[in-house]
């Protein structure tokens, strides 16, 4: 098969490192080689943070990053990053999850510059002849857990055959800290059952 | 224990998935590394993070955070020369400063074995530049080792530290940003029954420890004849080796090769995945030294041979002299353009360039257009919370007030992130610890415009005390504000001398008052109007002036509150 790229982007401290974890994990739970690669430079301090994941058969994957332009699945986990991602990586016809979290950057709140809108988003993923879905939780216990309902609603596709909602919930719970694990998959089951 | 522990000191071959940093510490503990050294610098903290997550009782290396590179290279030479087989490691420019140590380190038997560790930064994702220490390694006179790979990484280890070993000499291991990040499955071999001796076996007859005038030459001699030990040894070595994935049928009557190395090795093989062209590829893992009969025997087989190298133009000079001295026909092609000496070697890239020299391989394919969407910048920034944006705010509104025309130095560390919007804060900047010297030489002959420079505590103790030092001597018309916030933040909290989690703290102002600097104030970077009286009377005092401004790294400090809360939690349901 040809790799299938997800591309996952957020701002630090959001939870990428774990998201992409238990994506790579998953992936070869599903019978997958999987190449990774996070980039974040000096992004631990409320820069952009971004994790690459290629899925696919082994003789065929060779480097971990995504060219621009080739990503089927962007997840973010933030809009404006969400929208960075389209915008620079998305295929045609491919695929954003995200989570509709705000964190404006010093550039936005200095007015230099604009924070896209869910539509603005929307019309970026159009003009990629892509599809959108967009993940929110009213009642959120924890803004740290964003990440699991960007998780819970991926489970909800099935983006390559055989990377089922069992497989990535036996996988997040694997993974989540023992005291964290209940309220990882109440979250994770709120998202996924919320599909649009 | 966690799994990640677990699985990392488990005695029998397993297959996991790991990042590069992390299967270098596998790859450690397979080896049989007792002593490991370093200063934190991105792309490397994560080696440590894997060691430390061992705990201590069952933690065969012992690991310790030096004051900078220097001294960390020096720790683990002082080990190896002991007979224990150590491990320095640091970030690209780390090698600089520890240059002055690395560079004798040849010369001298290291009976233990020492392997220095270095995370090169092509694209300067996180540094200051995108130095080429591969021709570092050739002034140090250390055999090069080059993965490309988390896999690469830990069987290339494996083998630099058995040649380290075998030839006592230390080895240059150079990874590089996407390789320390890079995850992928792994198939990893046993530990092996290590009796980890650690009788101190330091042994010199005479003048092999001491590189003094002529007693340098003997020493050189030596380290040449390693050197062409292990040029012997790269000629059969698994990391030096010929991939063919679609054949080597001639490409238009043409044998076509190509000579690469890390990164970009995988970059082609994926064009070539792509195209279906047969060419052979010779991926060398170690670099230096060259074997010349490896180079001439690919180089003959081929009509054409592409040098695809990331950054400076060293593997492309060497060959071409090899080539020359072998009277080699083949034509040898390398990348034409500067532009090309910057920056990572992605697939898409190595594609734009091969096509300029192959097209009937490599089709060239149209400029992606640009998007028309505008996306908003998004700078790093000084956390909610952090003292050096009080700090800096106070600063930059006392300056717009009353010294206008003043100039800022900043030096490493989040403190730099002040030189970018809204403060604006230290608009020079060269590496770790300049701050005050390239102030005191702003100062000089200059009574027009105030000079005030930055510095964190970290790089404080790690290169900024001789720049303090010469401020105070020459009493320096400077004012020196030190960012005071307790940790190494911006490599993920790492422990430093005055963070008082190594031994007792050793306290900053005490330090500068011993020093002898009579301007000398200290407020909570809080207390935005005294801190800002402070900085004033220190710009308006004749000579060299000291303001720390002091406040927790706020990251940390919730984050260690976080930890204790749950701690407490967990303690009060077990007592219950």
């Amino acid at each position: 098969m040809k790799s299938y790229n997800i591309f996952i982007s957020g701002v630090g401290g959001q939870g990428i490192g774990l998201l992409a974890e238990v994506l790579i994990q998953s992936c070869l739970a599903a019978g997958y080689a999987v190449l990774g690669v996070d980039t974040h430079g000096l992004a631990q301090r409320g820069g952009i943070v971004v994790s690459h994941l290629r899925i696919g058969n082994k003789d065929k994957l060779f480097t971990p990053r995504i060219t621009p332009g080739e990503a089927d699945l962007i997840v973010g986990l933030e809009r404006l990053e969400a929208y960075r991602g389209i915008v620079n990586y998305m295929r045609d016809g491919g695929t954003c999850i995200y989570y509709d979290a705000e964190q404006q950057p010093i550039h936005v709140r200095m007015g230099l510059s604009q924070y896209p809108s869910h539509e603005e988003l929307e019309k970026a993923v159009a003009e990629r002849h892509g599809k959108v879905e967009r993940v929110f939780i009213e009642d959120l216990p924890d803004v740290r857990m964003q990440n699991t309902a960007v998780l819970g609603r991926i489970a909800s596709f099935e983006l390559v055959e055989g990377l089922t909602g069992d497989i990535i919930r036996e996988q997040l719970l694997e993974i989540s800290p023992s005291s964290a694990k209940d309220a990882n998959l109440k979250v994770f089951e709120q998202a996924s059952a919320a599909r649009a | 224990m966690s799994k990640f522990a677990d699985n990392m000191i488990r005695k029998d071959a397993w297959t996991g998935l790991m990042m590069g940093n992390h299967a270098l510490v596998r790859a450690m503990l397979e080896s049989g590394v007792m002593v490991c050294s370093a200063y934190p610098g991105s792309p490397t903290p994560e080696i440590a993070a894997a060691i430390e997550i061992i705990p201590e009782e069952q933690r065969p290396i012992h690991f310790e955070w030096a004051t900078n590179e220097k001294v960390a290279t020096e720790t683990a030479f002082g080990a190896s020369i002991n007979g224990h087989l150590s491990v320095v490691f640091f970030k690209s420019v780390g090698l600089n400063v520890a240059l002055d140590t690395a560079v004798q380190l040849s010369m001298l038997d290291c009976i233990g074995g020492m392997v220095v560790v270095i995370g090169d930064d092509p694209g300067a994702n996180s540094s200051q530049n995108e130095q080429d220490n591969r021709h570092v390694g050739r002034l140090m006179m250390m055999p090069i080792f080059e993965p490309g790979s988390p896999s690469e990484t830990y069987s290339m280890f494996l083998e630099a530290a058995e040649l380290s070993k075998k030839l006592k000499m230390p080895v240059l291991f150079r990874m590089t940003t996407h390789v320390c990040h890079a995850r992928e499955l792994i198939e990893f071999g046993a530990i092996p029954d290590f009796d980890y001796d650690w009788t101190p076996r330091f042994h010199a007859e005479g003048l092999e420890y001491w590189p003094i005038t002529t007693a340098v030459f003997p020493l050189k001699r030596k380290a040449f004849a390693k050197l062409s030990a292990v040029e012997k040894h790269a000629l059969s070595s698994p990391s030096n080796k010929v991939l063919s994935p679609n054949g080597s049928e001639p490409e238009n009557g043409k044998r076509l090769g190509v000579i690469t190395h890390s990164i970009p090795a995988y970059s082609v093989l994926e064009c070539m995945d792509e195209s279906g062209s047969s060419i052979d590829v010779l991926k060398l893992g170690i670099t230096f030294p060259l074997n010349p009969e490896q180079i001439v025997s690919f180089l003959n087989e081929h009509d054409e041979v592409f040098i695809l190298e990331e950054l400076d133009r060293i593997l492309e000079h060497e060959i071409k002299a090899i080539a020359f001295d072998n009277h080699v026909k083949t034509k040898i092609l390398v990348r034409p353009d500067i532009e090309h000496l910057m920056h990572e070697f992605v697939p898409a890239r190595v594609w734009d360039l091969l096509s300029g020299f192959w097209p009937d391989c490599f089709a060239p394919k149209p400029q992606r257009a640009e998007a028309a969407e505008e996306v908003s910048p998004r700078l790093a920034q000084m956390c909610p919370g952090c003292g050096h944006r009080s700090a800096f705010f106070a600063i930059r509104e006392l300056i717009d007030e009353e010294f206008p025309d003043a100039i800022t130095v900043a030096d490493i560390g989040c403190h730099s992130l002040g030189s970018m919007k809204p403060y604006e804060m230290g608009t020079v900047l060269l590496c770790m610890g300049h701050s005050n010297g390239t102030a005191g030489g702003l100062a000089i002959g200059n009574d027009k415009r105030k000079v005030v420079c930055f510095i964190g505590d970290s790089t404080f103790f790690h290169a900024g005390l001789p720049g303090i030092i010469n401020n105070v001597l020459y009493d320096r018309n400077v004012t020196l504000v030190v960012l005071e916030n307790y940790t190494t933040a911006m490599t993920g909290h790492q422990p430093h001398a005055a963070s008082g989690e190594i031994g007792d703290k050793i306290k900053i102002p005490e330090v500068l008052e011993a020093l002898g600097v009579k301007f000398l104030r200290s407020v909570d970077a809080y207390m935005q109007d005294k801190l800002k009286d402070h900085i004033r009377d220190s710009m308006n005092h004749k000579g060299f002036g000291v303001v720390i401004a002091k406040h927790p790294c706020m990251l940390k400090f919730i984050r260690d509150k976080r930890k204790r809360a749950e701690a407490t939690k967990r303690a009060e349901s077990v007592n219950r």
